[in-house]
């Protein structure tokens, strides 16, 4: 492996290699020297063109838990804001001596770019481009979701996969770089994924992908999923049309009060509440619901700095030679 | 071999021996001051040069109705001067130049000025088409009439890279058109149904996370276009088809009777968007490459003459504006040195059409949609000497860095591809000799100036 | 992980019979008894089993922490085996991390009662370069203050490149820096493992070099 730019490139082995590797990186966040000299002297960039201040010091901290360089290149105010294309910035990370690039970006395929180009040499890791994909999101969902069931079946999580899971995730699927990550991940962990959403913010051709596709949350709460992932929905898609009115979104798509009391009938006991932050509290979840023993919103980010140092470390610590 | 620069009464005469005439029967034609002098098996005349011309299949010279010249504006993507070299080595002697140059060719002085450009240069016959509004804002009709009557006698009026979405704006410039025997050739896409989008709506933009360019946004203006054409009566030119709802539409429309011609770009005959999968812009072009289903539906329609014409959609970028993000990136891609081993490629090597279609969809019907008069003509004696010797057994591999066109964004780059240009007759000289370009057409006119 | 139970006795003599590939130079039997010799050695070093931990360094070295806090625990029945061992990684301060293709760390266990002010008997399998052992001692200052440190190996080969020396060693092995020196052991190699895997062993292995002749070798 050497770059993480897509879910989709991942095997269950490379799955279930980084999520183990995770595993580990979560030991050294626990203790009291949390830091490993793995990554001495390598140098990683974390170059984001979109702010996600979230996203940025989840990666900064796992590479400096790692003993990397951390150079952080924020695009706004920079030179790319006077133009500079991303080949040019490239080129100037190469010359800087990036071992990694950890990128943020607007437009969906920007991380592909930096990585089959030869503009640069680093491994590329993507950080979230555009509507496409956000890979490192969907494997510390996938390592709590991981660690949630082994708990509940008493199992070492650890070079276990997701067989037998069922993950509903229900919002705007079709901007959603998380839930495209996430349906290819958490199949090919082997776990069974439904899709729910108003038909105006489902993907064309979503019938092709490996998930099932349900216009009514109700109905796959009935279904007993082990997890419920809402995302995030953007109030500016309102008045593109996409849903009549927020107050009608938060009603039949949203995990509101009411819909959340379900989670106490015995089939929905253990299930869990993800999302991916930020959330819009009152439009896809209630506070009651965000705020509760279910929800495993804190979790996930903890989370994410492990997921994230697994990834940087696997892409890295080996000179691209012996890659 | 190298040809003179002399008067066009002193030309020198060509005798090109054994050319399968559009790939079947095979003659010697010979060329006397820029015509066909004869036809048949002819003894060389003295001062004559001999081409050998066995094993190649002569062809008219080719017409391109859809070619982006960039000039004015642009000089740094194409000139008027590189782009008819890149038309005379893809075996054109004619071509329409879009009219969205900058400034926008919508008045009578752009038109003229992009003509006067061609003839200087001399490599082929360069049409301009005239917009059909005014900065192609789509919003006011452009002044069709002077530019008709200009130097440049416009024919094809078009917006092209913009729709004329406005239903009343499209039936008034059919109904005017009608005044100057012109044809409005329609960039069908429906802009609220395509807002920002990158490549065509399907499975594959489902999971890269581009927004899509959905077939119906072409299908549906099309549909409108045809029926007001039919409506008022008039002549409708769609520019390059690329779904199969498109060509059953036009079907539809033709088995009506309705006057509607059609395009399609080599590109959409061969490539889809599986290719998008790479995030390289070279393959981002508009209308967006589409589906296997949606080739194979072109393919066939172009076949039995559903699609009248291939029309190469030239669109060469400054490379700066392909080595960047997907989304940043220009759309457009080259064609005129790739188009004639494509459609041999998925046309004739596949057994859809022979040479004889391919001479009638590459330049028969596409100069007689331009009302190119001396072009398209028949391979006969007396008929002017626009002509192109063809290789097909020849194979060579796609390099934009060596190519005429100052764009590098080929989408064939790296391709193998069959039949070679040998040599392109224009006007009874060569301006391609062995492959390479030879010299412009001589214009004592130019010297003039 | 499998059980060392199977250890000792009854399969003493199944060495030869089946003799793995290269020089077998300790049979289960010299193996079980370096281990006790060792185990004894470590009591007598400590005057005691008071605030001994073994840490084994994986891979190897962790079934033979486990191994000897048994025999420590046969020996003081003061001891309980599992309190005392556990297992350190030290993938991650390794010094040859970008000269390796890239390695999976394994797990960092230590006993409940952790390492601070203990005595940490660090247990591997083959010492050879040292550097193994110097990334343990890295490991382990991010993990406690132990009081002290020693290391006991199943097999010392030599050819040092640090200034590090085992306190226990089970057998010195003189060997030439081209030869390989293999330690199976039934809980990495039996069920699963190895598919030769018979018995524990440790053989010494010719070098693979094309252009040695067989007089060489023997």
């Amino acid at each position: 492996m050497k770059h993480l730019l897509s879910t989709r490139d991942l095997t269950p082995g490379d799955a279930i290699r980084i999520l183990d590797t995770a595993e580990e990186m979560a030991a050294v966040n626990d203790r009291e020297v949390r830091k490993l000299p793995a990554l001495r002297g390598r140098t990683v960039v974390n170059l984001f063109f979109e702010d996600s201040t979230r996203t940025r010091i989840s990666f900064e901290a796992a590479a400096k838990r790692l003993s990397a360089d951390v150079i952080n290149f924020a695009a706004k105010g920079s030179s790319v804001s006077k133009g500079e294309s991303l080949k040019d910035t490239a080129q100037t990370l190469e010359a800087i001596g990036a071992d990694a690039v950890v990128i943020r970006h607007s437009a969906a395929g920007a991380p592909h770019r930096l990585a089959m180009t030869d503009w640069i040499n680093a491994a590329v890791v993507n950080a979230g481009d555009g509507t496409h994909e956000h890979p490192t999101q969907a494997l510390l969902d996938a390592f709590t979701l991981r660690r949630h069931l082994s708990k509940v079946a008493g199992t070492p999580s650890t070079g276990a996969d997701l067989a037998g899971a069922h993950v509903v995730i229900v919002g705007d699927i079709l901007h959603s770089r998380v839930a495209r990550s996430n349906v290819w991940l958490l199949t090919t962990l082997g776990a069974r994924v439904t899709l729910v959403a108003p038909p105006t913010l489902l993907p064309f051709g979503v019938e092709q992908w490996p998930c099932a596709v349900s216009y009514d949350l109700d109905e796959a709460l009935a279904d007993a999923p082990d997890a419920v992932m809402m995302l995030r929905v953007q109030a500016e898609r309102m008045n593109a049309s996409y849903f009549p009115s927020t107050a009608e979104y938060s009603r039949l798509w949203g995990l509101g009060d009411e819909r959340f009391a379900r989670f106490s009938e015995p089939e929905l006991k253990d299930t869990v509440i993800l999302h991916p932050g930020p959330m819009v509290r009152g439009l896809e979840i209630s506070s009651v619901a965000a705020d509760s023993d279910r929800s495993q919103v804190l979790r996930q980010v903890a989370n994410g700095v492990s997921v994230r140092m697994a990834v940087l470390y696997l892409l890295m610590s080996a000179k691209e030679s012996t890659r | 071999m190298t040809a003179s620069n002399a008067s066009p009464e002193a030309a020198p005469s060509y005798l090109l021996r054994g050319a399968a005439l559009y790939g079947g029967e095979r003659a010697d034609l010979l060329i006397e001051a820029g015509r066909i002098a004869a036809v048949g098996a002819i003894a060389a005349p003295a001062g004559a040069r001999v081409v050998d011309a066995d094993g190649l299949v002569a062809l008219p010279g080719l017409v391109d109705v859809h070619t982006h010249l960039r000039e004015p504006g642009r000089e740094d993507a194409e000139t008027v001067e590189t782009g008819s070299r890149a038309a005379a080595l893809g075996g054109y002697t004619a071509v329409h130049a879009m009219a969205n140059s900058n400034p926008v060719a919508d008045t009578a002085g752009v038109v003229e000025q992009v003509h006067s450009l061609g003839r200087r240069a001399g490599w082929v016959d360069v049409r301009p088409v005239g917009a059909v509004t005014v900065g192609l804002a789509g919003e006011q009709l452009a002044e069709i009439g002077a530019m008709a009557d200009s130097a440049a006698r416009v024919r094809m009026f078009s917006d092209d890279g913009m729709c004329v979405h406005d239903p009343v704006l499209m039936r008034r410039a059919l109904e005017y058109v009608k005044a100057f025997d012109g044809v409005v050739a329609q960039h069908a896409q429906e802009p609220r149904l395509t807002a920002g989008a990158q490549m065509n709506e399907g499975a594959v933009s489902a999971v890269l996370g581009l927004p899509g360019w959905p077939a119906v946004a072409e299908e549906s203006i099309i549909a409108r276009d045809v029926l007001l054409a039919q409506h008022v009566g008039s002549r409708l030119h769609v520019c390059h088809v690329s779904t199969a709802g498109s060509v059953e539409i036009i079907r539809w429309a033709k088995s009506r009777g309705i006057n509607v011609t059609a395009e399609v770009t080599p590109h959409h005959l061969w490539l889809t968007d599986e290719l998008v999968r790479s995030y390289d812009p070279v393959y981002k072009v508009n209308p967006p490459l589409r589906t296997q289903d949606d080739v194979e539906a072109l393919r066939t329609a172009l076949a039995d003459g559903t699609i009248d014409v291939v029309g190469t959609d030239h669109a060469p970028h400054p490379s700066e504006h392909k080595e960047c993000e997907w989304a940043q990136a220009a759309m457009g891609m080259t064609g005129l040195e790739t188009a004639l081993s494509v459609v041999q490629h998925t046309m004739v090597e596949s057994g859809l059409l022979d040479w004889r279609a391919v001479a009638r969809a590459m330049s028969e019907v596409p100069a007689h949609i331009g009302r190119a008069g001396d072009q398209g003509r028949p391979l006969a004696e007396g008929e002017p000497a626009n002509l192109v010797l063809v290789d097909p057994a020849a194979r060579w591999v796609v390099n934009p860095s060596v190519q005429a066109t100052k764009g590098r964004n080929s989408p064939f780059a790296g391709r193998e591809l069959p039949g070679r240009v040998v040599a392109t007759f224009f006007r009874g000289h060569p301006t391609v000799l062995d492959g390479a370009l030879n010299e412009p057409y001589p214009q004592p006119a130019v010297v003039t100036r | 992980m499998a059980s060392a139970e199977a250890d000792g006795e009854a399969t003493r003599t199944a060495a030869r019979a089946h003799a793995p590939s290269g020089r077998v130079v300790l049979s289960a039997a010299d193996i079980d008894r370096a281990l006790t010799r060792i185990a004894h050695e470590i009591l007598e070093a400590n005057k005691g089993p008071e605030d001994i931990v073994l840490l084994g360094i994986p891979r190897r070295g962790y079934p033979l922490a486990v191994r000897l806090a048994r025999k420590l625990a046969a020996a003081d029945p003061t001891v309980v085996a599992e309190q005392i061992v556990g297992q350190l990684d030290i993938t991650m301060f390794r010094d040859d991390l970008s000269r390796q293709p890239t390695r999976s760390p394994s797990p960092t266990r230590l006993p409940s009662q952790g390492i601070d002010n203990k005595v940490v008997v660090l247990v591997d399998d083959v010492l050879y370069s040292g550097r193994t052992i110097r990334a343990a001692l890295d490991a382990l200052v991010d993990l406690g203050r132990p009081r002290i440190v020693r290391l006991a190996v199943l097999v010392d080969r030599g050819h040092r490149e640090l200034p590090i020396r085992a306190d226990h060693v089970g057998k010195n092995l003189p060997t030439s820096a081209a030869e390989k020196v293999r330690v199976r052991l039934t809980e990495i190699d039996g069920e699963g493992g190895d598919p030769e895997f018979t018995e524990d062993h440790v053989a010494i292995e010719a070098p693979r070099d094309e252009d040695s002749t067989e007089g060489e070798i023997q």
